[in-house]
């Protein structure tokens, strides 16, 4: 976390400290939080963990952050991530990799919190803050979630304003909160959520009280189980919980169906297209011209790339490489427009599923939280890690991940609940019976 | 596909990302290596299908046309590199 405190906070507090008494302090009068770099926090510096907007300080709040002050919450600190929020280890900051508080027993390694949402995943697991902002584009909420044995919910797309926010693929772009509780991320969320007229997709519906939804019966629920999340290679122990997760919700009263999702192998290669190529849009803003970093070349254009070779990092180059390529005259057919009609088929099978079924519950990642280094040479086997979890972000469905249990290694590992566009309701109700079931106590030892 | 250095030397220029000559080599294995395991996205029968531009299938809101913001040069220049009153300085633009 940045020692950096943000003083507005302070003295914003002041006078609600005598209002409390008197029977109107805000639901979240209090609450310590970390806030993922990526969000704008006004007189404080928001970087997205790239060296391109190292020193800037926005002279606005984002719509998200700004909610919660309202609330009565109070800001720790900002949390480290990947950079521009790309990437699932955390190891694309410009800042440095987050180093998970878990470690495997017996062993010394440093772990990856998962990411791009690794500081806030980490910071929540080593009880530094009560709960944290996050950010998920592709699993960016979920999988750090499931590494770190905290719980995290990507709601509905258009249910949290995106104004403030860093933006890095508009169309899947999603903020929510992590906490160490379903019912902490429930209120958390209450209060993130909301319409926001600055963010055109924002949706214009009310906000349920979410943690009403805490602890509801789920008898009676349909869940499905989607036979394409059977994927070659998944580790027994995420096979086993998987089926432990079954029973619970079995014992809960759930009627449990078999659902098929056939497109799901399609997820990942179809957002490697459209993340990149939204991503190479928005950050055409980064001119050094206006805000960032600016490196002075010998013209125009030469500042222009000099600047933005110096301030972004490989993975960020590579991304925006790969989306400016898919643009292009000749590939845009062939590549972005079909990415495009595979994610029409994707949101399809799941509007096939919710004939059939209120929810579906899968693993949230296809691992336990790996060692920092050890993938990061090869970008595919990097980007596998949100296998499970980006179809959520291409159809635009609330997606919660709820620590299940531990390897034999005694890592965390989650299971993942989606639901139907705005019934985030549902994953809390359901959530909250895993997490009953699960009873997950374990914590990990303070080695910082 | 596989794309080589003369490729990715373009799409850098595109995207004005100085890419020295050395990298372009390593670069282009890299790209390739991600756009061929994309490939995959052939095997699925597209025809007829209307892309997905956004998951949010609303009309977008219109609002009144009228000034809600502004006013506020100090704001717009507090994170600029180079500034002077209430200008940005930038490069020489037009030879």
């Amino acid at each position: 976390m940045s020692s950096r405190r943000p003083r507005r906070r302070w003295r914003w507090r002041a006078p609600r400290t005598s209002a409390a008494p008197a029977g109107e302090a805000g639901r979240l009068e209090g609450a310590p939080l970390g806030i993922k770099d990526l969000f704008c926090t006004e007189g404080v510096e928001s970087t997205a963990a790239s060296k391109i907007l190292r020193g800037f300080k926005p002279t606005y709040e984002s719509t998200v952050s700004a909610n919660l002050w309202r609330d009565g919450a109070v800001m720790l600190g900002k949390l480290n991530m990947d950079e521009f929020a790309m990437g699932s280890s955390n190891e694309t900051s410009a800042w440095g990799p987050v180093a998970n508080p878990w470690r495997a027993e017996g062993g010394n390694a440093k772990l990856t919190p998962g990411g791009s949402s690794g500081g806030s995943a980490s910071a929540v697991a080593a009880e530094l803050c009560l709960g944290a902002t996050a950010t998920d584009t592709g699993g960016s909420i979920r999988q750090p979630a499931a590494f770190t044995g905290t719980v995290g919910i990507k709601p509905t797309y258009g249910r949290c304003s995106r104004w403030g926010i860093v933006a890095f693929a508009s169309s899947l772009d999603q903020a929510g909160p992590m906490a160490r509780t379903v019912e902490d991320t429930a209120i958390l969320l209450s209060s993130m959520a909301g319409h926001d007229p600055k963010d055109s997709t924002s949706l214009p519906v009310e906000t349920p009280d979410f943690a009403s939804f805490c602890g509801k019966s789920v008898k009676g629920l349909r869940v499905g189980i989607p036979k394409e999340y059977r994927v070659d290679g998944m580790p027994a122990e995420i096979e086993k919980l998987w089926e432990q997760g079954i029973a619970w919700l079995k014992e809960a009263g759930c009627e449990i169906v078999e659902v098929s999702l056939p497109h799901t192998k399609y997820a990942l290669p179809a957002y490697y297209i459209i993340a990149p190529a939204e991503a190479s849009s928005n950050l055409a803003r980064y001119d050094g011209m206006r805000y960032g970093l600016r490196v002075d070349g010998q013209n125009l254009t030469d500042t222009y790339e000099k600047s933005r070779a110096e301030g972004f990092g490989d993975e960020v180059k590579r991304r925006i490489l790969i989306g400016t390529y898919v643009l292009s005259a000749g590939y845009y057919d062939a590549y972005y427009l079909k990415a495009l009609k595979v994610r029409r088929r994707i949101a399809d099978d799941f509007d096939q599923a919710w004939q059939k079924v209120d929810a579906l519950l899968t693993p949230t990642a296809p691992s336990a939280a790996f060692a920092l280094g050890e993938k990061s040479d090869d970008p595919v086997a990097m980007y596998l890690n949100d296998i499970f979890t980006v179809t959520v972000n291409l159809a635009g469905l609330p997606g919660m991940s709820v620590p299940a249990g531990v390897d034999a290694g005694g890592l965390p590992l989650g299971l993942q609940l989606i639901g139907r566009n705005l019934d985030e309701g549902t994953l809390f109700s359901l959530g909250s019976a895993i997490e009953k079931a699960a009873d997950f106590r374990a914590k990990p030892a303070k080695w910082w | 596909m596989a794309i080589d250095a003369a490729t990715v030397r373009k799409v850098a220029r595109l995207a004005r990302i100085a890419e020295p000559e050395d990298r372009l080599e390593p670069l282009a294995k890299e790209l390739s290596g991600i756009l061929n395991w994309i490939e995959q996205l052939n095997e699925v029968d597209t025809d007829g299908v209307e892309p997905m531009t956004t998951s949010v299938e609303t009309a977008l809101p219109m609002r009144d046309d009228i000034v809600t913001d502004g006013g506020d040069p100090a704001k717009v220049l507090a994170n600029a590199p180079k500034a002077n009153k209430n200008f940005f300085v930038v490069p020489k633009v037009v030879e």
